[in-house]
């Protein structure tokens, strides 16, 4: 294969230098009545090779063909080279053909986005379905007890880790909605010019840290100070790993996140209506709360619904700072698990896709996949409702 | 109805000015609490981290006797490979005893600890060197050896004699004597290159452990994701932004790409785990299939970041060039292409710097594997990128999961390297958008 690949690869190179003499030959040797410049002919020449074995190479390999793909491109190359060749006259335009070819390559790089869709929705069906034949769809659905057995007999309901993850979801989110939307505010609004230039980048660099980052953060600096100075004098029990953990630190995480989506959903706000209600006298801070939020309101609800979508798809800190026990309990300071948790623990170390307890891994990950594709596709939605209603 | 004075402030005028004066705190305290959160989170790392690019090392002279190490006399290395490390081991503890006495220093400790105050990766290092000169047998030599990682910890603050006390692997006395031995220019601390260049050790030899082969998984998956993630978002880009036809089509292309910037990293390695692994059969815990989940992950951040900057060239450049006589074609790429180049680069290098740290996809596809050998960009065997490999962010999580506490040392020091990457990346993207953007 990686021969015929070589010389197809010579045959484009080939037409490349070619293909330029023979179009000066048919015309004579003048180039001006030629329809397109020589280099046209041989730019032509090149891709009609390269692309058409390059689009078999990929299929082929996609596809899992092997034994006749190197044949398949050879045979695709000289036909292509060939093709090139002959059909060069004086009026063929070869610029128009080239171009044809090179917007064949960027419609393919675009479709790629969508292949990857693609990709992630039947991976997960796939295998989910084979899950949801060996497993009732009933029970991972609705029961409440989690304990996987890899000898089998497991008890997989996926409400547990639901829980946990709604839970630190939600104290991320009100820990960092109403700080990102006030530090938003302020800059905004407030702040002077120099203030602005020292804040906005500080915010944005940790916006730039890895979760991992924040997940050691959990696991040894918040994690402990919480459970010596919150959790065990205050008789919530004793680990260091829980949902408080964890949902301060993704809330730290979340911040910039809603910060810089509020500041553009603020900045969008028109400047007349701001004016317009300052020029009645209202204040500053009046101004905001009554004009330039419940304008912005829907584009901050938007920004929140992507929060939480960020929230529920996260995994480093929930790994590292929430602790693996699936528990139905109301104790902010206990240790929870999540649907990233476990998705994690079952398709690590030894797995065996024959059995439930690794096939649910893309059955949570189905779940966890529709939940947030929900919340995105609803923000994405309100956001650009909201963009149009001031453009 | 009375009136005042408007320069007086009545009670309403103050209870307003209040709360105006009120909400500006609450705003100011957001960014407190902001700024405050990034610099524990960085002190927390640095003050954890900073020490694993610190290393004990003592200086010995070890004593290669013959009759242990190769009793044939013949230099051969196949016998010579029989003597494992536990055959190593008396020799450091000789040569540790030997150090002890001619310095003179008094100690109850038994040969056998004085002997243990060595790394036990410290026999593999001796070994190593013999075996690549056999002609050293016979001889004593000075060796740089790692001391095991309380003493270690001792050195740089972690252990203290209370917690030596309390501690199974190490006792009070043992610190007193590294202390002694400290005095003395046996046991120096100095800084860690082994750290950014060693491989991974095992449970019991934190102070081993090192980057290297993570540091390389990550430059292959680096190197990958940039090959190919580059072009094609480029290509993507220009299509939708310069190209396609405003139909449902694309529409549908275009809420697709900005549905999958926010579609949680998991979801991609579950996707790379069932694709690229189970179904088309790559090497588990490969750079390849690695770069390939991270390409897909970055193209998206790519894209938008290459469409916002092709928006932002004026139409009048394109409208000039096809003035002219350009294609459509030729002037997205000798006019349009060049100008957002600056802008497109910026993205680029920031999607980088996002796929350096993603951790969750990695852990998916196996890059959690023990791995000791450095991974080779090619082989006929594995074939492009093909051997097992860590990264740099898996290996902090990985380093996490260990019982010694010295791997939390290792594990933040990790951090502060990744984060040093990340660091000159941004640096970069930032250098380059104040030089190059232009405002039209």
């Amino acid at each position: 294969m990686s021969v015929s690949l070589i010389l197809a690869l010579g045959l484009a190179v080939l037409g490349y230098v070619i293909a330029p003499r023979r179009a000066l030959a048919v015309a004579g040797g003048d180039a001006r009545t030629l329809a397109a410049l020589p280099r046209q002919y041989g730019l032509n020449a090149l891709l009609a090779v390269l692309v058409p074995s390059f689009a078999i190479l990929i299929a082929g390999t996609l596809a899992g063909a092997g034994a006749y793909l190197g044949w398949t491109i050879l045979v695709v190359a000289v036909v292509g080279f060939a093709g090139s060749l002959f059909k060069i006259t004086p009026d063929y335009r070869a610029r128009t053909h080239a171009e044809n070819w090179i917007k064949l390559i960027l419609i393919a790089a675009s479709v790629v986005a969508i292949l990857t869709t693609v990709g992630i929705v039947f991976s997960m069906l796939f295998e989910a379905r084979n899950f949801f034949s060996q497993y009732d769809w009933k029970d991972f659905f609705l029961s409440a007890e989690w304990s996987p057995n890899f000898r089998g007999n497991s008890s997989l309901g996926i409400l547990p880790l639901l829980w946990g993850t709604l839970y630190i979801s939600f104290i991320a989110l009100v820990f960092a909605v109403p700080i990102g939307l006030f530090a938003a505010i302020y800059l905004s609004e407030y702040a002077s010019r120099r203030m602005r230039s020292v804040t906005k980048p500080a915010i944005e660099i940790l916006a730039g840290i890895p979760t991992i980052v924040y997940g050691l953060f959990a696991l040894v600096t918040v994690g402990p100070f919480l459970r010596d100075y919150f959790a065990a004098p205050m008789g919530f029990g004793g680990s260091a790993s829980s949902v408080m953990t964890a949902g301060l630190v993704m809330g730290v995480m979340l911040i910039p996140f809603v910060s810089s989506l509020s500041d553009d959903i603020i900045n969008a706000v028109p400047q007349t209506m701001r004016d317009g209600s300052l020029a009645l006298g209202a204040t500053k801070s009046e101004t905001i709360r009554q004009v330039v939020i419940p304008a912005a309101l829907p584009g901050i609800v938007g920004a929140t619904l992507l929060a939480a979508s960020r929230a529920i798809g996260e995994t480093m800190i929930v790994v590292l700072g929430a602790g693996a026990a699936a528990r139905l309990s109301l104790n902010p300071f206990e240790a929870m698990t999540t649907v990233t948790v476990k998705i994690v623990s079952q398709l690590t170390g030894d797995t065996d896709f024959a059995s439930p307890e690794t096939l649910v891994a893309f059955a949570l990950g189905m779940t966890l996949f529709v939940i947030t594709l929900c919340l995105n596709v609803l923000a994405l939605l309100i956001v650009r409702k909201y963009r149009e209603q001031y453009e | 109805m009375t009136h005042k004075s408007l320069l007086t402030a009545d009670a309403r005028i103050k209870k307003r000015n209040a709360a105006e004066a009120r909400f500006k705190a609450y705003g100011l305290g957001a960014i407190i609490i902001a700024m405050l959160a990034l610099s524990l989170l960085l002190t927390s790392v640095v003050s954890t981290g900073s020490s694993a690019f610190k290393q004990t090392y003592a200086t010995v002279s070890v004593p290669l006797t013959e009759a242990k190490l190769d009793k044939s006399g013949t230099r051969d290395l196949a016998v010579m490979k029989k003597v494992t490390t536990i055959g190593y081991t008396s020799l450091l503890r000789d040569g540790m005893v030997a150090a002890v006495e001619e310095l003179g220093l008094d100690t109850t400790l038994s040969a056998k600890d004085i002997g243990g105050m060595l790394s036990k990766e410290a026999a593999a290092t001796v070994r190593n060197r013999v075996l690549a000169n056999p002609d050293i047998v016979g001889t004593s030599v000075m060796f740089k050896l790692l001391t095991n990682g309380r003493i270690d910890g001792y050195f740089k603050g972690r252990v203290t004699m209370e917690s030596a006390a309390l501690d199974g692997n190490t006792s009070p006395e043992e610190l007193q004597l590294a202390q002694e031995l400290a005095d003395a220019g046996v046991i120096a601390t100095t800084f860690n290159w082994a750290f950014l260049t060693a491989p991974d050790a095992s449970d019991q030899r934190p102070e081993a452990a090192g980057l290297g082969v993570a540091i390389l998984g990550s430059l292959y998956m680096m190197i990958i994701v940039l090959v190919l993630a580059l072009p094609i978002g480029v290509a993507a880009s220009i299509y939708l932004e310069e190209f396609a036809p405003k139909n449902r089509w694309t529409d549908v292309i275009e809420v697709n790409i900005s549905n999958l910037a926010a579609v949680p990293s998991i979801v991609y390695g579950i996707l790379g785990l069932a694709i690229f692994i189970n179904f088309m059969e790559f090497n588990q815990s490969s750079p390849m299939v690695g770069g390939l989940v991270l390409t897909l992950m970055t193209l998206p951040t790519i894209i938008i970041s290459t469409r916002a900057s092709l928006k932002s060239v004026p139409p009048s450049i394109r409208d000039a060039a096809l003035g002219v006589g350009a294609s459509k074609m030729q002037s997205v790429f000798h006019h349009v292409l060049p100008l957002a180049a600056p802008g497109i680069l910026t993205g680029t290098i920031i999607g980088l710097a996002q796929a350096l740290g993603e951790t969750a996809p990695l852990l998916l596809i196996g890059m959690v594997a023990f791995v000791r050998e450095y991974p080779a960009a090619y082989t006929a065997d594995a074939g492009l990128f093909g051997e097992a490999s860590t990264a740099l962010p898996v290996q902090v999580f990985n380093w996490t999961q260990r019982a010694d506490p010295g791997f939390v040392e290792r594990a933040s020091g990790a951090i502060i390297t990744l984060l040093i990457f990340l660091l000159i990346m941004n640096a970069i993207a930032i250098f380059l958008r104040r030089k190059f953007e232009r405002r039209w």
